[in-house]
């Protein structure tokens, strides 16, 4: 589905993506951990389209599409959702007004009709309960003045609303409390199918106790240094990443 | 090529003034001159340059062939309102369609039903006053609540003169409500110079509103001069939206002239290509117990130009003052520029004031948070522009116009925005 070959990013001339390689398959769960600033958010991002980070080598292909050819909207139209490590807060735009037209310009690129205001409303019904989620929110402007948690669990609400092929989760579990991430984790279990595929990005190996990992990598310094099975996140969480820093710094040297 | 000198705009524009005209007018034009970027008032907007520059002759624009239809064809879609038709700046009355319970009539040149000071001495105010020909005098009477808007059509062709100068004195009695809806639709994409003045004078507790839509062509300039007298517990707001012309200037002053007035001010600027609007206010606070609100939004793209002074006088008996005002602007491109300046002078002490202006970018973080979401970009900017400038629109009370407004507004920031 997803396949990244080579993969260097840089912004305002600096490196980040150092020649990432991932395959990613249909059905699959990936987890991506790593010490801070190195560069699973910037990986996040750079799939998801965003303009500040330039592709300097390598290449992404997307359900046998080239996905750096795309414009962000068409990368969310061609399924690619990524649900925001700091979701942004947008003052005078309704939660609802916002999930219609994307919901409906969605549907339009994949030919299909778009939603009536009965329709969409049913929609919004039905997906707000998978992650519990107050109504009372949606009537606010988007993500604004939402709690920490509110705003993640937002994330998975509208990741519900577009069915993505491709889910990339930017630490949805952080700052969750122990509810919360069992809803959040619920939420994103109920979307999963043998045809979709999920990259989950955390510090937290208690994630992947709800949603289990087909493969753990480890990114530092902008490329993946290590990939393994959910057993290398408890390595990971009982020993930290100092070992896998040395390792990895002895093999560049 | 003959090039045009000071004196020599003067005597032009000096030119289309009336036989009988009013003399005092044409004293202020000839001590003041016409402003230039070195009057502190249009530093910024050099609309006589732009004049000498863009109109050759300065004839008075002459009544042209105009049909009810073309009227009809003017007016807002579902506006049911009153219709006062002005062409090319003289009052029809056998075009409008004036209502029950208020009283229009026509005044020629050289008369004034009553006159609001100037503080400026602005000239093209001045010319106004010397050069109109049929103004019109509108009275409500006490305790009349117009029941529909009053649309004042100005219908424009340049090609009959490029001078056109409409002139209103509207007067308000006491406990009177009323709303007027301004607007010049342009016949042809021709350049002329709209020199329009509008005097409002309310008794106790009326509550008058005033808007405007500038969506003239694109070659249009204009000066507008708004002046009102509010008098003791009345409300009047005014709403401005300027989207299309070459130069326009726009004053609008506001003074509370008795206690428990309420005075606002909203303006919305969304310009493009060259065009430049300047929009200067000024609220005379001078008796306690009274408030004034002003916002102005912008935004600007491509070369254009906005300009904002916002005055505020606390005079020294007006104490228990509130006077808030706020300009925001957002620049989408490196060329677009604009000024703003507010000028607040407190001679009270017991007063809250407050003001602030903001330029910025579009927030291109959360366009991405919106096209991550399958959001086409342009529509994504719209939906952002949009939320950052609608709530000035949100101001307007009639509810036809206010979508006419919102629908103008969008389509703007949904295409070369
Ligand atoms: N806009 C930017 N300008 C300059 N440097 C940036 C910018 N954004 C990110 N970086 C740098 O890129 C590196 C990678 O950042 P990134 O956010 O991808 O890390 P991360 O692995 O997601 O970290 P965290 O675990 O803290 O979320 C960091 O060194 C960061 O400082
Ligand atoms: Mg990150």
């Amino acid at each position: 589905m997803l396949s990244i070959k080579n993969l260097h990013a840089s912004i305002e001339g600096t490196p980040i993506l150092k020649g990432i390689n991932l395959e990613v398959k249909a059905g699959e769960v990936h987890a991506i951990m790593g010490p801070n600033g190195s560069g699973k958010s910037t990986l996040a991002s750079v799939l998801a389209g965003r303009e500040e980070y330039e592709v300097t080598q390598g290449e992404v292909t997307f359900k046998s599409k080239d996905l750096l050819d795309l414009s962000p909207e068409d990368r969310a139209r061609e399924g690619v959702f990524l649900a925001f490590q700091y979701p942004v807060e947008i003052p005078g735009v309704s939660s609802t007004n916002f999930l219609r037209t994307a919901v409906n310009q969605v549907r339009e690129y994949r030919g299909q009709d778009p939603l009536d205001a009965v329709k969409f409303l049913t929609l919004i019904k039905e997906k707000m309960k998978l992650v519990e989620i107050d109504q009372k929110l949606l009537s606010r402007s988007l993500n604004e003045g939402f709690s920490g948690g509110e705003k993640k669990r937002n994330e998975i609400f509208q990741m519900a609303m577009l069915e993505p092929t491709l889910s990339i989760l930017d630490e949805t579990d952080s700052g969750l409390d122990i509810d919360a991430l069992r809803i959040v984790s619920n939420g994103v279990n109920q979307l999963k199918s043998d045809d979709k595929a999920t990259i989950v990005v955390t510090h937290y190996q208690r994630l992947l106790d709800y949603i289990i990992p087909d493969f753990v990598h480890v990114l530092y310094n902008g490329k993946i240094v290590k990939s393994g099975t959910k057993e290398l996140a408890l390595e990971l969480e009982e020993k930290g990443y100092d070992w896998i820093k040395e390792e990895a710094d002895k093999a560049t040297v | 090529m003959t090039t045009i000198t000071k004196d020599n705009i003067i005597d032009s524009l000096l030119s289309s003034v009336q036989p009988n005209g009013n003399s005092e007018a044409v004293q202020i034009i000839r001590d003041n001159g016409f402003p230039t970027n070195k009057h502190e008032e249009y530093k910024f907007t050099n609309i006589t340059k732009r004049i000498e520059n863009k109109i050759q002759a300065f004839q008075q624009a002459k009544p042209f062939y105009l049909t009810e239809e073309d009227v009809t064809n003017a007016i807002i879609k579902n506006l049911d309102a009153d219709v006062l038709v002005f062409n090319n700046g003289q009052f029809s009355s056998e075009l409008s369609r004036i209502g029950e319970g208020y009283s229009v009539s026509t005044i020629g040149s050289g008369e004034s039903p009553f006159t609001i000071k100037d503080l400026y001495g602005d000239s093209y105010l001045a010319l106004n006053n010397a050069s109109f020909e049929n103004g019109i005098y509108i009275q409500i009477p006490k305790n009349k609540v117009l029941d529909k808007p009053v649309l004042i059509l100005n219908l424009v062709k340049a090609n009959e003169g490029q001078l056109i100068t409409p002139k209103i004195w509207i007067d308000c009695a006491e406990n009177t409500e009323a709303v007027f809806i301004d607007q010049a639709v342009s016949q042809d994409e021709e350049t002329y110079f709209l020199n329009g003045s509008v005097e409002i004078r309310t008794a106790a507790n009326s509550h008058i509103h005033y808007y405007r839509v500038q969506i003239q062509n694109s070659e249009a300039l204009e000066v507008n001069n708004l002046l009102t007298d509010i008098h003791r517990d009345s409300t009047f707001t005014s709403f401005l939206l300027s989207l299309e012309g070459d130069m326009i200037r726009n004053n609008v002053t506001l003074n509370l002239l008795d206690t428990g007035c309420e005075g606002n001010m909203y303006g919305l600027y969304l310009l493009g290509g060259k065009t430049h609007v300047d929009n200067h206010t000024n609220v005379d606070h001078t008796k306690p117990h009274c408030e004034s609100n002003e916002l102005y939004k912008g935004v600007l793209t491509d070369k254009s130009r906005g300009v904002f002074n916002g005055k505020i006088f606390v005079r020294e008996d007006a104490q228990k003052t509130n006077a808030f005002q706020q300009n925001n602007n957002i620049l989408l491109s490196d060329e677009a520029t604009i000024n703003t300046k507010p000028q607040l002078e407190i001679w009270a002490d017991d007063v809250k004031c407050s003001h602030g202006c903001t330029t910025g970018q579009l927030d291109e973080e959360a366009l991405f948070y919106l096209q991550a979401r399958g959001i086409d970009k342009d529509q994504g900017k719209a939906l952002l522009l949009y939320a950052f400038a609608g709530d000035v629109i949100e101001h307007v009370k009639i509810e036809a116009f206010k979508e006419y407004c919102i629908d103008l507004v969008q389509k703007k920031l949904g295409t070369n925005f």
